[in-house]
């Protein structure tokens, strides 16, 4: 970056320029930094529980640095264990599940998504405020209540309301369990990461320009050719934006795991929350913190790379 | 959309012509099934094609701007309709047409290229080759140059029909540019509000407009309104009852409304004497005393804006060579203006 400060557009342009990388720093570099120091430090029973690795001093009264390892060890063991069957890794089904439910979530969004924001896109230009506003609707109540709500539709006792309708129905003899399983994590993370999906995609689809689909009609390409060579490719920045806004947060996520799984799936976030709360080791937290940080900034890279990549195109 | 019946031959580029907003795009859009008319049949070699949808139609539209898929290179433009045909052609006919067609329109150096790469006249050119690829039987031009800088719109043109008569293709363009319409097309059919007002060659419109819409359209033309009485059109515009020649057609009623359209360059003028009396020389002749208001000069004629006693406005385009050694009048100065009856078109509508 350069500044200019011979005129005063110049310096607004340059204070103005600065705010970004302000905001990153404080709030990302710094506590980033502070969890690394964390994670190199060792547990210990004291307030806070664990002793810094700059704590120490040398021989002759000079701060040294020693880091303390461990915690990445035991993530490397788990590692190295995935050679032994049957072997114990916590930590690693924990990541794995953490992905997975992410990449779940990020699929059904898309597939939910995309012919939702493809027929808000195409409807009358007088409707598609007030559509969008319905969309963002969900956002004016608190996400705890709607995850709660969730947990109101699936109880599997006899109050779950779902469960009500389809004994009342007599479609069932027994309360189906609904809640406190996968299905249930994925219908809830569903259900609140779709307006990320959807609104990326939308933005994206409204600016496609129709008469490229007509002219794809007009050379003789099927409705599901249109789709797959025009529509879709053009849509290609507003499918990796919408993936990557609902794919980094899922993977982290905390409270519909505990909430809507009750403690049946055991995710990268709840094992974050166990370690820094009950298990008092803030080391291994931080370090489990660390490595996911560290696993999303690669899709990022990947993203911005793609985007290069369509910009020279374009 | 009115009632429009149009019949357009084989190998023929007929033009659309009408101001925006008249529906002719919407025609060219049925045309080519992208959309529906409430009723109505289109036939092509007698077949209709009121049912076959928009992909399956053997027409094929070169769009106003261009419609070009930024994300394939030209060559994947124009190849794009080729792979869409059943049964499928070889990948090497594919690229084969591919490089015949930019040929065609002098763009294989650009194959590789992307369409916002190129200038407006390039992708004009790519949208060409894309919708000839196919050898459709009937080409759609929708405003094909209207997206060009003035400047390169004349040649372009005469190049789009050069290739167009090379192909030989059957081709229907739509246009408000009426210069574009009669450069261009063999046959003009002019629009007006979803109707059809007229059909026929670019020089029948301008010599023999039937209606008042037709003739202000294409060209300029002085229009005086009246009513008929015998062989003359009564008009408060002009001093005396203008003689008009009765066309083929049965004779108008007497005591209608009507209008007159006269072209400028229909107009004679001559210098006169202040005060000269201005009567007809010979039976069949119009004849005004009037003013030379403004003249606007652009070299081999000139256009004269005249004043006519009742205060009407009237224009005439005098070729230079008119004056020969005199000097031509100066604004300002009265002067004779005259035409024999059957360069005026008597107009009913």
């Amino acid at each position: 970056m350069r500044a200019h400060p011979a005129s005063a557009q110049g310096h607004g342009r340059f204070w103005v320029g600065l705010l970004p990388w302000a905001w990153m720093l404080f709030f990302f570099v710094l506590p980033f930094a502070l969890i690394v120091n964390v994670s190199l430090s060792t547990p210990d029973l004291a307030v806070p529980p664990y002793v810094s690795p700059f704590a120490g001093t040398t021989a002759d009264g000079a701060p040294a640095f020693r880091p303390d390892p461990a915690s990445y060890a035991r993530l490397g063991d788990e590692l190295a264990a995935l050679a032994t069957p049957g072997a114990d890794r916590p930590y690693l089904a924990a990541y794995a599940n953490s992905v997975l439910l992410a990449a779940l979530t990020t699929l059904c969004c898309l597939l939910l998504g995309y012919p939702f924001a493809y027929r808000l896109a195409r409807a009358p230009e007088v409707m598609r405020n007030t559509l969008l506003m319905l969309v963002m609707l969900p956002f004016w109540t608190s996400f705890l209540l709607r995850v709660y709500a969730w947990m109101g539709l699936l109880d599997s006792s006899e109050t779950g309301l779902i469960n009500q309708a389809l004994l009342g129905l007599g479609v069932v003899a027994e309360p189906l369990p609904l809640l406190y399983n996968t299905g249930a994590v994925l219908v809830g993370m569903v259900y609140s990461y779709l307006p990320f999906m959807v609104l990326p995609l939308y933005a994206n689809l409204v600016k496609l320009d129709l008469r490229l689909l007509e002219a794809a009609r007009d050379l003789g390409a099927r409705p599901a050719t249109v789709f797959l060579r025009v529509t879709l490719p053009l849509s290609l920045r507003g499918i990796v934006a919408g993936s990557m806004l609902v794919f980094i947060p899922a993977v982290g996520e905390f409270v519909i795991p505990d909430l809507l799984g009750g403690g049946s799936v055991m995710t990268i976030g709840r094992s974050i929350w166990d370690d820094f709360g009950p298990n008092q080791d803030w080391p291994m937290a931080a370090a489990v913190a660390v490595v996911m940080v560290v696993m999303l900034i690669a899709p990022i890279v990947l993203l911005h790379r793609h985007g290069r990549r369509a910009g020279r195109g374009a | 959309m009115c009632e429009v019946s149009l019949d357009i031959g084989e190998r023929e580029i007929f033009a659309l012509l009408g101001s925006s907003g008249c529906g002719k795009s919407t025609l060219l859009r049925m045309i080519a099934g992208l959309e529906t008319p409430s009723s109505g049949r289109i036939l092509l070699d007698g077949e209709d094609l009121a049912a076959v949808p928009a992909h399956r139609r053997p027409t094929n539209m070169m769009f106003q701007s261009y419609a070009l898929f930024p994300h394939m290179t030209v060559a994947d433009n124009v190849a794009f309709g080729l792979r869409q045909l059943r049964p499928r052609m070889a990948r090497a006919a594919i690229a084969a047409r591919v490089d015949e067609m930019l040929e065609l329109v002098q763009m294989r150096a650009f194959a590789r290229r992307r369409p916002q790469e190129l200038s407006g006249g390039q992708q004009q050119r790519v949208a060409l080759a894309r919708s000839l690829a196919r050898e459709p039987r009937l080409l759609l031009l929708d405003e094909p140059l209207a997206a060009l800088d003035k400047r390169i719109r004349q040649q372009t043109q005469f190049e789009l029909v050069g290739l167009i008569r090379r192909v030989g293709v059957t081709c229907i363009l739509v246009t408000h540019d009426q210069e574009e319409a009669m450069t261009m097309a063999d046959r003009i059919g002019i629009l007006s509000e979803g109707g059809l007002v007229q059909v026929g060659t670019p020089g029948e419109i301008y010599e023999r407009p039937n209606c008042r819409f037709s003739a202000g359209f294409i060209g300029e033309t002085n229009l005086f309104h009246g009513r008929i009485e015998g062989d003359r059109l009564a008009s408060s515009d002009f001093p005396q009852p203008i003689v008009f020649a009765a066309g083929a057609g049965a004779s108008p009623p007497s005591g209608g409304e009507a209008w007159l359209s006269l072209r400028p360059e229909c107009v004679r003028v001559h210098r006169r004497a202040a005060g000269d009396a201005c009567v007809a020389e010979h039976p069949g002749e119009n004849v005004a005393a009037a003013e030379v208001a403004e003249i606007a000069y652009l070299g081999g004629r000139s256009i004269y804006h005249l004043r006519l006693p009742g205060g009407r406005a009237m224009i005439a385009s005098v070729p230079a060579a008119h004056w020969g050694e005199t000097a031509p009048p100066a604004r300002g100065e009265p002067v004779r203006v005259s035409w024999p009856a059957p360069d005026g078109v008597l107009l009913l509508r």
